[in-house]
């Protein structure tokens, strides 16, 4: 009788999580997909959007008109790889487009005013860039600063910084080496033109995949975001990779920089005041948590490409550009409630 | 049947020649004018379990910083396998084969199992790709962990892929509790495994705690709970005010006796 009673619950224990699984319903099975790929989300709402926006006009699946997508969903999605790496973490970074656009005005003013060499001028580029993400870093790490309270400072003092640096002046294309702008050059794709710009945007969301998808770094990214005191007793050194994440952010956003000569054909130190919450809008609507340790690139280029396909397609519609606006507010609410919908497994 | 069953457990008390893997000497830690540990020794033979019990405040859980690295000790000698070692660090001891699963379960819930058995000490692919492009051999680490859940008998956790966030407490526990005992580590320190589990997932733990017995590793479980210390410890050590009271094992002493020395209201 004792036996029984002893070996009863053992045997039926034998396996808790297909036992949880069984309990299914069609909507939780649906959910669990979803927190599995996140990017399967953004992707759905893609392939709708294009669809609808091509039937609802016929220009809108024109060569010429995924042409002007790609080109304007470059810079966005190229800071927005930046935004995601820090989203990751936890964190937020409010001063990407700041970043960005003082690296431009570096890149542009010491080319054309100081005569120093193209390839050269991305490099000081490049050193600014790293500075500011060792500046952020600096701050989260050693102060334990909220990212969001640092980076709302670095914002205003790269904005200052580089409106003091270039007086308000803008720099334009045809002042600057060639190679400056050779991220604006196009070149044709099966009808449709894409800049280089384009192409080295997609490089880096390839080699950043490639980084936090199949490397300890990437895992310890994901850990640190995910909850950084079991990561800290894990044996990972947190301000470490924090400090690693916000400098390949810079790095990032100096590349950014570049893109965005080539496709203003200028540097202009008034460019990037919305580019700051566009790449937030692109990593939320691409499936990445803002709570952190959950999200891939490939779900913000998603995100960044929607933003751009609902511009152009409501603009093609003939909406009003606030509409466009307030069709992206909608996007990003509906995200976010759809990632804490998902994130309700098993709670 | 007492024969029988001293002959299963080991009796480090009356067997001089063993030596104990971790061992403490008059450890004495005082913080301020607070005694915390007020000259506590301990040894931990291989193979058993040693439970630590004792009421709030009676330095169990500074002992036990002690000995995984989280304190300092003021005075007193630490030895591992016959070894003066003394650890600044909790990674100190982690390098040393003491690994510690902490009360608040450190695994990271959106990786999987496999990652999280291999968290911070990931293992590279063979050749260019592991060493210039730091390739992890993911395929590698989860057969390894699939190999080492299944040594240490947790069945339920077989699927090595599935994020543990969709596990329950008792399958996390496990996670972290397989964590511990991977890598070759010499002792294996459970801080109030049970104390957030049900009674079912509670069972699960205490089995696995049995399995490491028989793997070999030694364990030291501090709990609150005194039937799960009586079901798996071999030897209990109870701590009161600071100092050793007395070290008991479940066939000498009954539950009740344990808890009267434990609140001083019996003699040890």
């Amino acid at each position: 009788m004792n036996q029984t009673v002893q070996t009863a619950p053992s045997s039926g224990s034998h396996d808790l999580a297909s036992e949880f699984l069984d309990r299914t319903t069609p909507l939780t099975r649906v959910r669990n997909t979803l927190h599995r790929y996140p990017a399967l989300s953004p992707a759905i709402v893609l392939v709708i959007a294009v669809i609808v926006f091509g039937l609802l006009n016929d220009r809108f699946l024109a060569p010429a008109n995924l042409s002007l997508i790609t080109q304007q969903v470059a810079v966005v999605g190229t800071l927005a790889i930046a935004q995601t790496l820090i989203i990751l973490t936890a964190g937020i970074d409010l001063s990407v487009g700041a970043v960005m656009v003082l690296t431009s005005m570096v890149i542009a003013q010491t080319s054309s005013q100081n005569g120093v060499p193209g390839f050269i001028a991305l490099l000081l580029g490049m050193v600014v860039g790293l500075a500011a993400g060792a500046f952020n870093a600096f701050l989260v790490t050693k102060f334990r600063l909220p990212p969001f309270i640092v980076t709302l400072g670095t914002l205003n003092i790269f904005i200052a910084l580089t409106l003091l640096y270039s007086a308000g002046a803008t720099v334009r294309g045809s002042e600057m080496p060639g190679v400056l702008t050779a991220t604006g050059t196009t070149f044709s794709l099966a009808g449709v033109n894409i800049t280089n710009g384009v192409v080295l945007m997609l490089l880096l969301y390839i080699a950043v995949a490639f980084i936090l998808g199949k490397t300890a770094w990437g895992r310890h990214v994901y850990a640190v975001g995910d909850d950084k005191e079991a990561a800290r007793l894990a044996g990972i050194r947190v301000n470490r990779v924090l400090v690693s994440v916000y400098l390949a952010a810079g790095a990032i956003l100096a590349v950014g920089a570049w893109i965005q000569i080539g496709r203003s054909n200028a540097a202009s130190p008034n460019a990037g005041a919305d580019l700051n919450l566009d790449s937030i809008t692109a990593v939320v609507i691409g499936g990445t948590s803002l709570f952190g340790g959950r999200g891939t690139v490939w779900g913000t280029l998603l995100g960044a490409l929607i933003v751009g396909v609902f511009r152009n397609g409501l603009s093609l519609a003939g909406l009003d550009v606030l509409w466009q606006t307030f069709a992206v507010g909608v996007l990003i609410i509906i995200a976010v409630s759809v990632d804490q919908w998902i994130r309700k497994v098993r709670k | 049947m007492t024969d029988a069953a001293s002959a299963t457990l080991p009796s480090p008390s009356g067997d001089s020649d063993r030596q104990p893997i971790l061992e403490a000497r008059n450890l004495v830690k005082t913080f301020g004018k607070v005694v915390g540990l007020d000259g506590v020794s301990l040894a931990l033979y291989p193979g058993e379990v040693l439970a630590i019990i004792g009421d709030n405040g009676a330095g169990k859980s500074t002992l036990i910083k002690c000995l995984t690295g989280a304190e300092v000790p003021d005075q007193g000698e630490l030895l591992l396998e016959g070894q003066p070692v003394s650890f600044k660090r909790p990674q100190d001891a982690r390098q040393a084969g003491i690994e510690t699963v902490y009360q608040n379960l450190a695994v990271s819930p959106a990786l999987d199992v496999a990652a999280n058995l291999f968290l911070g000490r990931e293992e590279r692919r063979k050749g260019i790709l592991g060493s210039v492009f730091r390739v992890v051999d993911t395929k590698g680490m989860r057969q390894k962990a699939r190999a080492e859940l299944t040594e240490l008998g947790i069945s339920t956790l077989q699927d090595v892929t599935v994020p543990v966030e969709n596990l329950s407490g008792g399958q996390r526990q496990a996670v972290a509790v397989a964590r511990a005992a991977a890598f070759g580590s010499k002792v294996v320190v459970l801080d109030e495994p049970t104390a957030a589990l049900g009674v079912r997932e509670s069972k699960q733990v205490l089995e696995l705690v049995k399995n490491l017995r028989a793997k070999g590793i030694p364990v030291i479980l501090i709990s609150h709970n005194m039937p799960h210390v009586f079901e798996v410890a071999d030897r209990i050590h109870i701590q009161r005010l600071g100092k050793c009271a007395t070290t008991i094992t479940p066939q000498s002493h009954s539950m009740t006796e344990a808890v009267a020395i434990m609140t001083g209201a019996q003699a040890a």
